[in-house]
């Protein structure tokens, strides 16, 4: 693990509301969610994370700011990973989206998009990608109901 | 209940609503065709017999894989995850391990680590051979694809013999694996990697030099690095493009800083060289298996730790704490302190890495997988535009699509 370069990122990313630590080898950020694009693109820009791994949510329904999105990068050439982690509140799920910085963002977007109802700003194709149209809520919050009815699924005994 | 069939939404997606231009036409392929080896949709506009648009959707398999675990404790959930990829259950099973003993803090025995290695490497060849055999078939090429399909039914019983499951092993364990080697298995593993070398000597000879399989297969299907990276490609596809990333390599995990390997690349990124790669670097798991079976130490296989091992039966039946301990690992699972993980490893067709959430109970808040095949879908219409019909198909079957890493 590259840790002076890890270092170099946490002391350019802390501040401005943002928290850096490092866990398990591992850069992980927290920030304010208005905050993201920028960091995004110093991330790419300046630190080389090119590789878009993986974006996903984390639901705390007893938190007032209930999902945490969380979002993966990697560097091909300096092999370091780096998480970053926004929080945002039931009422309005919104964060930037990636895709003016990477492709593969389109694809996982709509993926949590599905999973968790996080809305990805700047993001136009946020058709639902597991799930069929009409499919109502969205599974993978922890207040769905497992034996709930849907429109091409019914109630079974 | 709802009485009206008719009111029920059409759950197949429809296709784009006009052509963009006067001459296209739009053809849907799937969701459940033969040739897509799994349930996808590819809604394609051609003009002529060029495909000008690709929509893929690869949704169709539904299984709720994260929504299951989160009911699981963190040792029963471990079928699950094999369910992920079919052909190489067992890398999926240690990459999880691997996640969960890095929020433990649990170091596994050295054996463990190279029987992980070597069993990982064991996969990757089965799972290679599945995607070079089907995708070599889809071109015609029938009698490699019985070759490979042989050698990798041995593969098959073989691990049968060791897991006593065929495909879905749930073989490791978190801080060990389920048990040790039978006997003679190492004996019988040596003999298919024999066998193996005569039948890929085979499949060189029949394919590399074909003139229907390079003209069907050279400049088809080209993606710059790049493009790849852009689009989140890993594995051999974004070797095959030339770029030596591995992370077998660049982030040594298990025992794999202490082999010796190559990491074959491709020139172009097109459709021959993924074939290529996949044949390359078969030969080199097969290397690294040679070299781990000369390294295999002997010793324990799982960790003396009570937190995540079960005692031995003896202790059970005669100490009060063994069985105790037993109790609360059987009934409440490990308990894994709070805290977030994530842990990445070189699966056969890229980076599978699972993003784990802990609060602290026995039951896992969040687990999360990041499976390349799902990611690939997303950029897999790069590969497919301007490129004729019929070589969506031969596309497809170089990218490997597993259905089960499409799931969440």
């Amino acid at each position: 693990m590259n840790t002076e370069l890890l270092e170099r990122v946490r002391e350019r990313l802390a501040g401005e509301g943002r928290e850096a630590a490092l866990a398990h080898g591992l850069l992980a950020v927290q920030l304010p969610r208005d905050a993201l694009l920028d960091t995004v693109r110093v991330l790419k820009e300046s630190f080389g994370f090119d590789l878009f791994l993986d974006v996903t949510a984390v639901d705390w329904p007893e938190r007032e700011a209930r999902f945490d999105v969380v979002f993966h990068f990697y560097s091909t050439r300096d092999h370091v990973r780096v998480r970053l982690k926004t929080a945002v509140t039931e009422v309005d799920p919104e964060v930037d989206s990636l895709v003016p910085l990477y492709g593969s963002a389109a694809f996982m977007e709509r993926e949590c998009h599905d999973m968790y109802g996080i809305r990805f700003r700047g993001n136009a194709d946020l058709r639902p990608i597991l799930l069929y149209e009409g499919f109502e809520g969205h599974p993978l919050r922890k207040d769905y109901p497992k034996d709930r009815e849907q429109p091409l699924v019914r109630y079974r005994e | 209940m709802r009485d009206t069939e008719e009111t029920l939404p059409n759950p197949v997606r429809p296709a784009f609503e006009t052509p963009s231009t006067e001459d296209g036409v739009i053809v849907n392929i799937g969701p459940s065709h033969p040739a897509t080896h799994g349930t996808l949709q590819i809604i394609a506009e051609l003009s002529g017999e060029k495909v000008v648009r690709a929509d893929v959707h690869c949704g169709y398999l539904h299984r709720g894989f994260e929504k299951e675990c989160e009911a699981h404790t963190w040792h029963t959930l471990i079928p699950y995850v094999d369910r992920l990829n079919y052909c190489s259950a067992l890398i999926n099973d240690f990459a999880y391990c691997d996640a969960v003993e890095t929020l433990m803090g649990v170091e596994i025995t050295p054996r463990t680590r190279y029987l992980r290695t070597l069993l990982s490497e064991y996969s990757r060849i089965a799972d290679h051979m599945t995607c070079i055999a089907a995708s070599v078939m889809e071109l015609g090429a029938m009698t490699a694809f019985l070759y490979l399909m042989t050698i990798r039914d041995w593969i098959y019983e073989h691990l049968a013999d060791l897991t006593g499951a065929r495909v879905t092993y749930s073989y490791g364990r978190i801080g060990g694996l389920a048990h040790d080697l039978p006997d003679g298995w190492l004996k019988r593993l040596e003999e298919i990697l024999d066998e193996y070398e005569e039948y890929i000597g085979r499949i060189h000879g029949l394919m590399d030099r074909n003139r229907i399989f390079i003209d069907r297969t050279r400049d088809v299907g080209v993606i710059s690095t790049k493009d790849a990276i852009h689009w989140g490609f890993t594995g051999p596809i974004l070797r095959s493009t030339g770029a030596p990333r591995d992370l077998r390599r660049d982030t040594p995990y298990l025992a794999y800083g202490e082999l010796d390997f190559e990491v074959p690349v491709g020139i172009n990124g097109d459709n021959y060289d993924r074939y290529y790669v996949r044949m390359r670097e078969m030969d080199e798991s097969v290397y690294m298996i040679r070299q781990l079976i000369e390294m295999l130490p002997e010793g324990p296989i799982n960790v003396d730790d009570r937190r995540c091992t079960l005692p031995e039966k003896e202790r059970v039946y005669t100490e009060i704490e063994s069985l105790i301990n037993h109790f609360k690992l059987v009934i409440d699972g490990p308990q894994v302190p709070a805290g977030e993980v994530y842990r990445a490893h070189e699966a056969a067709n890229g980076e599978l890495g699972f993003f784990l959430v802990s609060d602290g109970t026995g039951r896992p808040h969040k687990v999360h997988a990041r499976a390349p095949s799902f990611v690939h879908m997303g950029g897999l219409h790069k590969l497919l535009e301007g490129y004729q019909f019929a070589d969506i198909i031969s596309t497809f079957g170089t990218v490997n699509m597993i259905g089960g890493e499409c799931d969440r």
